[in-house]
């Protein structure tokens, strides 16, 4: 038995996060101090890639803010990341999207995966 | 008896490295942690003023074959009467009664939120240069320097003392040498498993030896 992963999940916290792939529209609610004032500010974008395993999975959210990208990594374990919502399946015939960097208007669009 | 055993001053246990990993702290933080096999120890004996001249406990760590235990450490473990351990080390400072023969547990010993000390022995690094050996600054790298960029400069005076100062620091060889590392907090001791997981590294390669006490 792998005693370090024995150790990791020891630590585990036990969130109960809906599961999402690459494609997928999130929006993430994270919390952020101001000051000594906390909030939770949310982030709605498409999931470009997810990385790692346990407790050191984490995931890469991009969204177009004005004509501009935005990027952010949030790592699934951070006691930060409160809530995470899933809007939107996207069909994507690849695990890390970054071709949509490339893109901006209707060419970065993703196709929603219907049932 | 001709046993070389290693003693530290405070109430402590001996543990096998298993290796590195990182967790959330509650404030968000990324910890490095070392995952430490603690125990289980079995106490091989008890040293006493009266017949000793200090007071310490002695811990084994791993069992081993008769057939590794020679003569002497077999009739030391047979005293105590408990199977031959690898490892053996005193503690002094105890914070209570040891029975010989006692098996003690990371439960036992440690808890969490406190902070602990770590000896090991560092991994080997072979024959090195001042550089990393000693942390010398090396040479600059332009204004005309050909061979000596990491080069340990002058070695002391001239004709006055006309030899180099002892200790003077060169190259040679690097780790592999008991290192202590004071002060790591403990997140977590997991008794099902006897795991000790500290914050921050501790020395020595993954599966070596180390002692961790209060």
């Amino acid at each position: 038995m792998d005693l370090i992963k024995v150790a990791e999940q020891a630590f585990d916290q036990e969130k109960n996060f809906p599961a999402f792939k690459a494609g997928d529209t999130v929006t993430v609610g994270y919390r952020i101090k101001e000051g000594n004032k906390e909030r939770i500010q949310e982030f709605r974008g498409d999931v470009i890639k997810i990385v790692g395993h346990l407790n050191k999975k984490r995931f890469t959210v991009r969204k177009m803010s004005g004509n501009v990208g935005v990027e952010r990594i949030f790592p699934m374990d951070s006691p930060f990341v409160e809530t995470i919502t899933v809007n939107k399946r996207g069909k994507v015939r690849r695990a890390k999207l970054y071709y949509l960097r490339e893109r901006t208007g209707k060419k970065a669009r993703i196709k929603e995966r219907r049932y | 008896m001709g046993l070389r055993v290693n003693l530290i001053e405070m109430p402590g246990l001996i543990g096998k490295k298993i290796g590195m990993t990182s967790v959330f702290s509650a404030d968000g933080k990324n910890l490095p942690c070392t995952v430490i096999e603690t125990g289980p120890c079995v106490v091989t004996q008890i040293k006493t003023l009266e017949k000793d001249g200090y007071e310490a406990v002695q811990f084994g760590f791993l069992e081993k074959s008769e057939k590794h235990t020679n003569k002497a450490e077999a009739g030391h473990f047979k005293a105590a009467g408990v199977a031959p351990q690898r490892h053996l080390v005193e503690f002094k400072g105890a914070e209570r009664e040891f029975k010989l023969g006692e098996v003690i547990t990371v439960d036992n010993m440690f808890e969490e939120n406190i902070y602990v000390d770590v000896v090991g022995t560092s991994k080997g690094k072979g024959f090195q240069g001042v550089v990393k050996r000693h942390g010398f600054g090396g040479s600059e790298r332009t204004h005309g320097q050909q061979s000596q960029l990491r080069s340990a400069g002058s070695l002391g005076a001239s004709s006055w003392p006309s030899r180099v100062m002892k200790g003077k620091k060169m190259a040679g060889r690097t780790g592999g040498e008991r290192v202590t590392i004071q002060n790591l907090l403990v997140l977590k001791v997991i008794p099902e498993q006897n795991l000790l997981v500290v914050k921050g590294s501790v020395p020595g390669a993954k599966g070596s030896t180390v002692i961790i006490y209060k």
